[in-house]
């Protein structure tokens, strides 16, 4: 009788703190468990009492990689509970802000965090020595998506300049046309970028996820729309709750989030893709199929390919949204607080992050719930590594375990925003 | 004859906290490969898979302490490292999460989580300091990328790093900011906050939320009085001190005479 454990304890190139632990006996996967040990924060509880105005900065912590998601849909859900539509130039600008957001998170998980594990290498760094050019122009790419941020934001990392309402001052149209030639720039380079994408080597793995995302009539949707899925959810953001539980396991600091009567769901590029894949620009569609993507993509070892397709649509978009800015007359939309409940979700880079905040008739938070992407997709990834270690339980240890860590990486899960999670061991007993 | 350089080693460590400080090393998009030829990265997780083994000549350290386990970590990172700098208002100052201090934890674990027995955690989240020496701290929620920087280059450099300790309010003066207090009653912590974001709020025609903590001899009792005489009330004064830094001493006295 054979037994052996991988152990991973403190996962590398993820955003947070968790752990990897599979058990194998008699080449049969006993256990497999993400753990996810990063500190809670208590979020939802120190909200209450606060003032609707604060839940945008004060939630924004929960992640520096992701702030947008955070601004954003709280602002979202204070607009819904007092009744006011934000429109126009101002939800063109929160769209722009936000491809800002994808643009440095897609870049830095796709050329600093994930490449390295295609190509070979323990990190970015030791990479740029053989593909020097490869790296520098993903900082220049990472860059813009920054560079977006601070413009519209005042910083990259916890933007100041975004409210319940809209903005606290818009730019100047010249402000933004001076990144028009640099965005074009990074839009033709992503071109490169996919193409070099398309050569690495990627596991046969495909999987059958039930898909959550954002729709919306007119857009690839981002900021607003309704929930759906590839197995029949169709449901107004009021809904989430009814449709999706969320659970607490022993093994870890973020809740697991399932679909009530189905179970996991899979949330963020490629749920996004394949639900939306028509709302896409042409010139992604075309470069997707060039790149052997179809209409929709179930290997979640092709994500960072989704993600560059993403990049590219975040780079046309934003060009689109500068082109034919103007800037509107009032910085933001007034908003006086109402008592009631109001929903936000929006789609960070790694998928939907709900909002849902209950105000009394000063604006004073009564009641909070913030579910992040990675808290819906952890249970996800677990199923992922029972489906992928199983069929390759001869694998060597070291092998199996960067693979594993491969496939955990797929997700891009951001182990700070799960708790408001990652570690790896395989027990082999 | 050729000499190899010996880089000092680097290493990054985090604790409670939003991953955003330890993220403003990876958004030197400029700088970044040029530090790694300065520094040898020797334990960064976020960014790499190779560890190596300590001892580190410096320690940047993010995050607060919030758990029994976080509290006999940070034990082993001073014991590893000649340097610890501690990096954002988390590590510097307990972070958002030290409104924890002010509450029941109990009832809080009990808001967020259906199984408390599972989750271990502090009553308090505290800053680094509180728990071990610390050499140089470095403020802000997030920090600001050039003082990281600088930072790195005073270690380099063997000198101590040239960060101000007086307040935004300088920053506003020397950028031509118009003061969002007195031009329009806009609350502004501004003049009780340590510099060295670059008075971003008020140039967005925004007040300062005291992100970077308190500035050196900071007269918080003044700034409430003038604040009152603008319209804000106590609950306002309360939230306004108790942000991101709402467990730095001179903004925790503060806000509970506003209780």
């Amino acid at each position: 009788m054979s037994e052996r454990t991988l152990k991973v304890d403190y996962l590398a190139r993820v955003e947070g703190e968790g752990a990897m632990f599979v058990k194998i006996k008699d080449d049969k996967v006993q256990d497999i468990k993400l753990k996810i040990f990063e500190p809670p924060r208590f979020f939802e509880a120190f909200l209450r009492g606060r003032d609707f105005r604060e839940a945008p900065d004060i939630t924004a912590r929960i992640c520096g990689i992701c702030p947008i998601a955070y601004l954003l849909g709280a602002s979202y859900a204070m607009e819904d509970a007092c009744g006011v539509t934000v429109t126009g130039q101002l939800r063109e600008l929160r769209r722009l802000v936000y491809c800002g957001e994808w643009i440095e998170s897609h870049i830095l998980h796709m050329a600093m965090l994930h490449a390295p594990d295609f190509l070979g290498y323990q990190d970015a760094i030791e990479m740029a020595k053989d593909h020097p050019d490869v790296v520098k122009n993903a900082l220049r790419l990472k860059k813009i998506g920054n560079d977006i941020m601070i413009i519209l934001g005042g910083r990259e990392i916890h933007p100041i300049n975004l409210c319940v309402g809209g903005f606290y001052k818009v730019p100047q149209k010249r402000e933004l046309t001076v990144m028009l030639d640099e965005l074009k720039w990074g839009r033709d380079a992503m071109l490169g970028l996919i193409k070099l994408i398309t050569t690495f080597p990627m596991p046969d793995f495909t999987q059958d996820y039930e898909f959550i995302a954002l729709q919306h009539p007119n857009e690839y949707a981002i900021i607003e729309g309704k929930l759906v899925s590839n197995k029949g959810l169709d449901i107004p953001l009021s809904g989430y709750d009814a449709a999706l539980e969320e659970s607490h396991v022993e093994h870890s600091t973020s809740l697991h989030t399932h679909v009530k009567g189905r179970g996991t769901a899979h949330v963020g590029p490629l749920a996004r893709y394949s639900l939306n894949f028509h709302k896409l620009t042409p010139l992604c569609q075309k470069v997707a199929r060039e790149a052997g993507l179809g209409e929709t993509c179930s290997n979640p070892f092709q994500s960072i390919l989704v993600r560059g397709i993403e990049v590219l649509y975040a780079f046309e978009e934003s060009i689109r949204i500068i082109e034919q800015y103007e800037p509107p007359e009032k910085s933001r939309v007034e908003v006086k607080p109402k008592a009631g409940t109001g929903y936000g979700c929006t789609e960070a880079p790694r998928g939907i992050c709900y909002h849902r905040y209950t105000i009394d008739d000063k604006g004073i938070i009564t009641d909070a719930k913030i579910v992040s992407p990675t808290a819906v997709n952890q249970p996800t990834i677990e199923k992922d590594l029972w489906d992928f270690v199983a069929p390759n339980v001869k694998m060597d240890d070291e092998k199996l375990q960067w693979h594993c860590e491969q496939a955990i990486r797929n997700y891009d899960p951001c182990i700070s925003c799960s708790c408001h999670f990652l570690k790896l061991t395989v027990d082999r007993s | 004859m050729t000499t190899t350089k010996v880089r000092p080693k680097l290493a990054v460590y985090k604790f409670a906290s939003c991953d955003g400080c330890q993220l403003s090393l990876l958004d030197c998009e400029d700088e970044l490969l040029a530090v790694a030829g300065e520094v040898e990265i020797a334990n960064f997780p976020e960014a790499s898979r190779a560890i190596q083994e300590g001892p580190y000549d410096v320690a940047l350290v993010e995050g607060s302490i919030t758990t029994p386990h976080d509290a006999e970590r940070i034990q082993q990172v001073r014991k590893d490292a000649k340097f610890v700098v501690t990096i954002g208002a988390c590590a510097t100052a307990g972070g958002i999460q030290a409104l924890r201090n002010f509450k029941d934890v109990k009832e809080f674990i009990s808001l967020v989580y259906a199984k408390p027995a599972y989750i271990s955690t502090l009553t308090t989240s505290t800053a680094i300091a509180d728990h071990i020496t610390v050499d140089f701290e470095l403020r802000g929620c997030p920090v600001n990328k050039y003082q990281l920087l600088e930072l790195i280059s005073a270690l380099l450099a063997g000198r101590k790093p040239n960060i101000p300790t007086h307040s935004v309010c300088v920053e506003c003066k020397r950028r031509g900011t118009v003061c969002v207090m007195v031009a329009h009653g806009t609350m502004c912590l501004g003049p009780v906050t340590q510099a060295g974001c670059g008075a971003i709020c008020p140039s967005y025609t925004r007040g300062c939320y005291g992100c970077f903590g308190p500035k050196e001899i900071p007269n918080t009792g003044s700034l409430s009085s003038w604040l009152k005489k603008e319209g804000q009330d106590n609950g306002q004064l309360l939230r306004a001190f108790r942000g991101f830094n709402a467990n730095a001493e001179p903004f925790r006295k503060e806000s509970e005479r506003h209780e």
